[in-house]
């Protein structure tokens, strides 16, 4: 065993071409691919809106899942960076100064300058603590941001906010961002270049450490590092890249209201970060993704679909802390193990049963939205009648809502039988 | 002149009320193993604990290599060339072996808080890791998360760590608690090549360890020392035998008498 060398112990350039490399031909192949698929433009939108949520639940989760610092108000520095981003497009239409020349296409970097310039100042004060004393620093400094932004109108533009025109200055791309299909490539590449960038954060010594941090806060200081520095730096860098989507958004948009920076979208991205699960790299991806779209296509199905959404943050919190990404990984790794036959056996149980449970959860939901809502208006999916007094409603309710708990529980107390 | 590595003088530290370590002065040579015995609650993790910065002293002074460190950072002492140890396992087990070592090394070579280079490519930070991991008997678990180490592992683990950033000084905190005989006898190995050339200090209740290692021993008694000598005076000290090794619960007294 002593002819091992030390580049044994590194990852094979096969293995580091898989696990790193891959992925991201991958998702650029995506990215190219999906225009011509000829896509429409109500998917162009939602598509756009993934893009800057990917970003922004990556920058939330580098401080959540890699540094262990749970904030309310991280839309404050997407807010910032965004603000600032709208500003200088406005610049841009003036030809103040040298803005004139500045191309659209990099206002995202505008957008990170301002974040990460919004962390390093707010971060100062509130990363000296960890845990409850920052996640209080968090919310109170967002609800003072907010409030701030009713004040100075002239950054702010109060109710109304701050609008621009992204058709200005110079080109970039014979892109003029004009038409939805130009605003595409905008958001991919800097969609591309955000996940890369939060992704190679996470190789560089400081990426390390933050994940030191936040294991073993004591420790780091007696191998010679100061966790507050830890923290205050990879705070700063979190600040910058929710600036980056910031700076997307503006663009997107054309318009940034206090809204951007309130409790609500601070509360979604974690949300966003948590469901899709923060102990990997992949998971605020997969949340931001399937997030954003419950939220454009959901809501126009159902009036109830913020009660689904709070359903399902708390299933994932009491029933799969680690998120998609962990319910995603773990499949796999089940999929691989010896014991694939009853591992696939308990998981399809588990499946059917929360499938039958979300069926009993929906007529629930639904017929009770109807009949709060007093118009005589009746729930009927699949050519069903089912009003609150047709007792059928109360039968399936019950029926698909006992029968999925009854499968769940048996397909998970065999596993721990197993085990 | 010569300095020594570590000079503590007049210290103590008082916790409201209750004074833990009284009037403590101990002088310890540079490339000296010096041992810290005593009943347990005699306040020995609380020196440990003001030695690296986790406790600020009540008053008294603490001299790293002539330099007052009393009441520094840890980090900042850790700067300065003193590393320590945990009595327990103190590791980062969500990380792998390799990156755990790894966490120690970088500081040493200039990459503190770096944000702008691969963590990976750096071939000094590499080969570095790897002669840590080797030296500590690591190299064949290098890629295992620590979390799944057997505890004597772990416990070596903690030593690669303390000894990975190249200080001078070493506090060890009963690196050998809770071993079997065959593993204790590993342990102390270990601690002989991996501190080779620096100064040692280290708590231990098994006196087979100490006898083995340490070139003085210090005895310590409700936060007081009562003897410091070479491990053949100490045993004949009554003072000790009376404070210490008169105490009958202590098993490990047999075996040393």
């Amino acid at each position: 065993m002593t002819d091992t060398t030390v580049q044994d112990l590194a990852p094979s350039s096969a293995q580091k071409f898989r696990q790193r490399t891959l992925p991201f031909l991958i998702l650029a192949a995506i990215l190219v691919a999906i225009p011509m698929t000829g896509p429409s433009r109500t998917f162009y939108t939602i598509a756009h809106q993934m893009g800057i949520n990917v970003v922004f639940a990556l920058s939330y989760n580098m401080i959540l899942g890699k540094g262990g610092l749970l904030s309310f108000g991280h839309a404050v520095y997407f807010g910032l960076g965004g603000y600032l981003a709208v500003h200088a497009m406005g610049w841009i239409e003036e030809e103040a100064g040298l803005w004139g020349a500045f191309p659209v296409f990099f206002l995202p970097i505008v957008g990170f300058a301002g974040g990460a310039l919004a962390g390093a100042i707010i971060g100062w004060p509130s990363t000296r603590k960890a845990g409850t004393t920052f996640a209080m620093i968090s919310l109170g400094v967002a609800e003072l941001i907010f409030a701030a932004a009713f004040m100075f109108d002239s950054f702010f533009g109060g109710e109304q906010g701050i609008s621009g025109d992204r058709m200005n200055g110079t080109q970039m791309f014979g892109l003029s961002l004009g038409p939805i299909d130009d605003v595409y490539w905008f958001i991919a590449f800097w969609m591309f270049v955000g996940i890369l960038g939060m992704w190679a954060f996470t190789r560089t010594p400081l990426g390390r450490l933050s994940e030191a941090t936040r294991d073993n806060a004591q420790r780091v200081q007696f191998i010679g590092y100061n966790p507050q520095k830890v923290r205050y730096l990879v705070f700063i860098f979190a600040g910058g890249f929710a600036g980056l989507a910031g700076g997307m958004a503006a663009v997107n948009y054309e318009i940034f209201t206090p809204d951007a920076l309130s409790l609500v979208p601070s509360g979604f991205v974690l949300i966003m970060a948590y469901v899709g699960g923060i102990a990997y790299f992949v998971g605020p991806i997969m949340g931001a993704i399937l997030l954003t779209y419950m939220q454009s296509m959901l809501s126009d199905f159902t009036e109830a679909w913020l009660l689904y959404l709070g359903m399902l943050f708390i299933v994932i919190v009491m029933f799969a802390p680690r998120g998609l990404a962990g319910i995603v990984f773990g499949f796999l790794d089940g999929f691989r193990s010896d014991d694939r036959g009853a591992f696939l056996k308990s998981w399809f149980t588990t499946l059917a049963g929360g499938f039958l449970m979300l069926i009993g959860l929906i007529i629930l939901v639904e017929v009770s939205v109807r009949w709060s809502n007093g118009y005589g208006e009746v729930y009927e999916p699949f050519g069903m009648h089912l009003s609150h007094t047709n007792p059928l409603t109360w039968i399936l309710f019950l029926v698909a809502t006992v029968a999925g708990i009854a499968l769940t529980y048996f397909a998970n107390r065999d596993k721990e039988g197993a085990a | 002149m010569s300095t020594y590595a570590l000079s503590l003088k007049d210290l103590n530290k008082s916790f409201g009320p209750a004074k833990i370590i009284t009037d403590v002065n101990l002088d310890i040579e540079k490339g000296e193993r010096h041992a810290i015995i005593g009943p347990n609650g005699a306040g020995k993790s609380t020196l440990f604990n003001l030695i690296s910065g986790l406790y600020t002293p009540t008053s008294g002074s603490v001299k790293l290599h002539g330099e007052e460190i009393a009441g520094m950072a840890p980090h900042l002492i850790n700067h300065r060339g003193l590393s320590r140890s945990f009595q327990v396992s103190n590791i980062f087990i969500n990380m792998t072996v390799r990156e755990n070592v790894r966490c120690g090394v970088l500081n040493a070579m200039g990459q503190g808080y770096s944000w702008w280079r691969n963590i990976g490519s750096n071939k000094e930070v590499q080969s570095r890791t790897y002669e840590i991991l080797e030296r500590c008997g690591l190299v064949d678990k290098a890629a295992l998360p620590a979390s799944l180490l057997p505890y004597a592992d772990q416990r070596a683990l903690e030593i690669a760590i303390t000894i990975a950033g190249g200080a001078d000084v070493i506090l060890l905190d009963e690196p050998t608690a809770g071993m079997s005989h065959s593993e204790t006898d590993r342990a102390v190995q270990l601690i002989r090549t991996a501190t080779e050339g620096k100064t040692l200090i280290i708590v231990e209740h098994d006196m087979g360890v100490i006898f083995d290692l340490a070139d003085r021993i210090s005895v310590l008694v409700y936060g007081e020392i009562i003897a410091c000598d070479t491990p053949e005076n100490i045993r004949g000290d009554a003072k000790v035998r009376e404070a210490y090794l008169g105490d009958e619960e202590e098993p490990d007294v047999k075996e040393m008498v």
